[in-house]
């Protein structure tokens, strides 16, 4: 390791962005004082942040006032009145998700920009990117949160097989990935169905399944074949959600539940095992032992390897951590400890190009700027291009260069940098900042840049646009 | 100092990037022009094109089946075999006034079934996920006749698509919702950038782009197309701007409640057609010299799922339009969907490799060498052959 970067690296590229005086904490020793960051539990997020059971709860309730509302003004077209309850009822969603992504959104911000354990925060990141849900679904917008305090923070410093199996479980991934949908074809309910005669076949849906090996366990090219993921579908069929009325009445309104009327019946051979009938140990058991695959071990550690180390990761720092990985039984811990330990993790000053959350964060830490009150914490993520818990897709943000660096992606960067500059004016000294937040990186030409600049807005910016802050 | 001066100052300190420009020509000496629409997350090609004339059809989509055109709600008529979705209107249009190819039955070389891979192959032009770091539509730019004018080609959006990475100048655009920078400052930026290859080069295309662009009042929420295709229409239109321009679509991954001639995906098709009706309109007189090819990474399963949605699937649907196109017609070879043509017993089989539509669309509209097709932009395409006259001659 080249010693005087250690600090920079630490704090930069493993945590979050050195807020001044942070690298004077970790002095020359990064390892250290990362290491120590992942003794004792998991912090959990401050505030009055509810539980996503309440909110799913109250949302499914107001769905189904839409829907009846819907049908009263379809049964009486053209009277103005029922038309315009139905339209306000419509409107009560986004009026109960919205906020509650706004506090969520914030107090997420809040916590990133204040701890002073910055690497559990960036791992948390990380988790929540490689178990990706997305607000393109409305009622995700009231859920990512919670389902990332609930499935995912617990777990970051436990055993991967414990945070798969939240994971999986919660009603924000069941929802998201159609697996509250999916119906055995021979399942109880499906028979029933067609001794009445429905005329609408009902069965599974295989796209959580799909997601699971292919995104969240053993990667693309893991070994699994088109059956595989139809079977584990099928495994998995019964894995829903709690609700007061509708097709899928009964459980607790917005828990998890399983319902064995939709659970696919029978021995089941997936991934070369046979798995016996024991409805939901089924699922779990086939996930238990999915997270212990060595090609698990090796997706994982590539996709660490490629957020902590390069875009296109070492092959040793990889088997490393595979190694570790698999050692260990899938302990997280033990898997940070070899990142650490990775020479290659500390080879490269500035391997990595920030993602635009990564660049508004480290902005926040090093300019100590407030977090305001309202819907302004979002607006830098928006503008910037990777609006809070919106990946768009279940494989998450990408996570390399290219996927960032575009050319008019630079220049938002750079106006939303003229905007802090300007708003901060003469109230932070730029110049003095530059050391402690970018410590050995700092060139001469930032240095003198920013000692040359017109004003302390100018300053400010020179110094967010720099290219050793640009990258991490 | 003035922008357009400071621009050209920045363009030489990039070490020429803006220099290396491409146009294309045709006989008539009018440039080609060439827009890709990526539809990402996996068209359902059945649903968007779909088959009425295929007996098996009905019972595959249920409820969901389109009826055959004539009543309101019924698929708009193309060849009596085929039709589109009822959303499709401007499609159809096309289609009558001999504008619009649609493509059916066709696949690109991927075989699995994941998006992100799909997508990948369907970029990067060769047999395999991740075989290259660069896009195919790239290194045809490269491979283009060349001339001193016009930098090859645009994205529209913050960051460039794999497809359009490569050796080749290009440059990305999205509207800003901030104010300029200030011009002092951007000089000083532009110095701190000297040494940085990246950071550089990527300053000198935002600004040369920002200079074409035409920025433009926020669009309604019912047409999220409309404000793309009027912004890749003001690059396009430019005499000495770039001549290839592509942008995504997103939403296509309808595992559940898909709908039918109405629902998820009819309103996501009826969105994508009003932002290509607005493509023509604003590109003017340029749409006669314009190519817009519509592709997705692979199709969905033929019949409905459990859950009245479509799982990932193989061969799908394209579209090719524009006054450059041949149009008017449907190219497929049909492989039938009864249960012993689907491929794997589930899906439309592929009877057509997608990339010899992008060869011939290439080397018909852009003028790429076939040396070129065959070796840098499609390496391991020789059992697609080269599909001639997509475009007018």
């Amino acid at each position: 390791m080249r010693e005087p970067f250690a600090s920079a690296i630490a704090a930069n590229r493993f945590g979050l962005g050195a807020r001044p005086g942070e690298l004077a904490t970790i002095g020359d020793n990064g390892p250290d004082w990362l290491r120590a960051q992942l003794l004792g539990g998991a912090p959990a997020l401050a505030g009055d942040l509810r539980p996503s059971q309440l909110i799913l709860r109250e949302a499914l309730q107001l769905q189904r006032e839409i829907q009846a509302a819907r049908k009263a003004a379809g049964n009486t077209p053209g009277a103005k009145g029922t038309q315009v309850a139905a339209d306000n009822a419509q409107q009560k969603l986004p009026q109960l998700l919205r906020p509650i992504y706004v506090a969520e959104v914030t107090a997420r911000l809040s916590w990133a920009v204040s701890t002073d354990r910055p690497f559990i925060e960036r791992l948390t990141q990380f988790w929540t990117n490689h178990f990706a849900v997305s607000i393109d679904k409305q009622f995700l917008t009231g859920l990512a949160g919670s389902f990332e305090r609930e499935a995912i923070r617990p777990h970051v410093l436990g055993n991967f097989s414990d945070l798969l199996l939240a994971v999986e479980t919660h009603p924000a991934m069941l929802l998201y990935l159609d697996n509250h949908l999916s119906v055995g074809p021979h399942s109880p309910a499906a028979l029933r169905l067609e001794r009445r005669g429905g005329a609408r076949r009902i069965g599974i849906n295989e796209n959580l399944a799909r997601e699971i090996l292919e995104l969240h366990t053993l990667g693309v090219g893991g070994g699994y074949t088109q059956k595989d993921v139809t079977t584990f579908a099928e495994v998995i069929t019964g894995w829903s959600i709690g609700a007061q009325g509708g097709p899928f009445a009964g459980g607790e309104p917005g828990r998890f539940v399983f319902r064995p009327e939709l659970h696919e019946p029978g021995a089941k051979v997936a991934l070369g095992r046979r798995y016996r009938d024991d409805g939901l140990g089924q699922g779990v058991a086939v996930l238990r032992d999915v997270a212990r695959e060595r090609a698990t071990a090796r997706f994982i550690a590539t996709k660490l390897a490629r957020h902590f180390v390069a875009d296109d990761p070492p092959p040793a720092a990889v088997e490393r951590l595979a190694n570790a990985f698999a050692k260990s039984g899938g302990d997280l811990p033990a898997v940070y400890r070899a990142l650490i330990d990775s020479p290659d993790a500390w080879a490269q000053p500035l391997a990595k190009y920030k993602t635009p959350s990564d660049y508004v964060i480290s902005s926040y830490r090093g300019l100590s700027l407030p977090v305001d009150a309202g819907h302004a914490p979002l607006a830098p993520f928006e503008v910037l291009g990777q609006r809070a818990w919106q990946p768009g897709s279940p494989a998450g943000w990408p996570d390399r260069s290219p996927d960032w660096d575009g050319a008019s992606a630079l220049i938002q960067r750079l106006q939303w940098a003229e905007a802090v500059g300007g708003r901060l004016g003469n109230h932070r000294d730029a110049m003095q900042l530059a050391p402690q937040l970018l410590g050995a990186n700092l060139s001469d030409a930032t240095r003198a840049a920013v000692a040359h600049a017109a004003s302390a807005a100018q300053g400010i910016t020179l110094l967010l646009a720099a290219p050793e802050f640009m990258r991490r | 100092m003035h922008r357009r001066q400071f621009l050209s100052v920045t363009a030489l300190a990039a070490g020429g990037a803006l220099l290396t420009r491409v146009a294309f020509a045709r006989a008539d000496e009018r440039p080609s022009r060439f827009v890709l629409v990526i539809l990402r997350g996996a068209l359902d090609g059945l649903a968007a094109v779909p088959p009425y004339g295929d007996r098996d059809y009905p019972g595959l989509r249920r409820e969901f089946a389109l009826r055959a055109p004539g009543e309101h709600g019924a698929a708009l008529p193309l060849d009596g075999f085929f039709g589109l979705h009822p959303s499709l209107v401007f499609l159809q249009q096309c289609y009558s006034e001999r504008e619009l190819i649609v493509l059916h039955a066709l696949a690109s070389p991927y075989r699995e079934r994941s998006h992100f891979d799909g997508q990948d192959v369907l970029e990067n032009g060769g047999l395999r996920p991740h075989a290259s770091q660069s896009g195919w539509l790239n290194r045809a730019l490269a491979a283009a006749p060349a001339t001193a004018r016009g930098e090859a080609g645009v994205a529209l959006g913050q960051n460039v698509p794999l497809v359009m990475r490569g050796p080749a100048a290009v440059t990305s655009w999205s509207p800003s919702r901030l104010s300029a920078l200030d011009e002092d400052t951007l000089a000083r930026i532009a110095d701190l950038y000297a040494t940085d290859k990246l950071l550089s080069t990527r300053l000198a295309d935002a600004l040369a782009a920002d200079a074409l662009a035409k920025p433009q009042p926020a669009q309604a929420k019912r047409a999220p197309y409309a404000e793309v295709a009027r912004a890749a229409a003001g690059f396009l239109r430019q005499e000495d701007g770039p001549k290839v321009a592509v942008f995504d679509t997103n939403g296509w991954d309808t595992h559940a409640n898909e709908g039918g001639a109405e629902g998820q995906l009819a309103g996501r098709l009826a969105a994508l057609d009003v932002g290509l009706a607005t493509l023509r309109q604003e590109l003017g007189p340029v749409w006669r010299d314009t190519a817009v090819l519509l592709v997705t990474e692979f199709g969905r399963t033929a019949a409905i799922n459990g859950t009245r949605g479509t799982d990932h699937g193989t061969a799908t649907a394209a579209f090719l339009l524009g006054g450059a196109v041949a149009g008017g017609r449907v190219i497929a070879d049909w492989p039938g969907l009864a249960a012993r043509h689907l491929y794997q017993g589930r899906d439309l089989a592929p009877t057509l490799d997608l990339r010899s539509v992008l060869k011939g669309l290439l080397a018909e509209h852009l003028s790429v060498p076939s040396r070129a097709l065959e070796q840098a932009v499609f390496p391991d395409s020789t059992a697609a052959k080269l599909l001639r006259g997509l475009v007018r001659a």
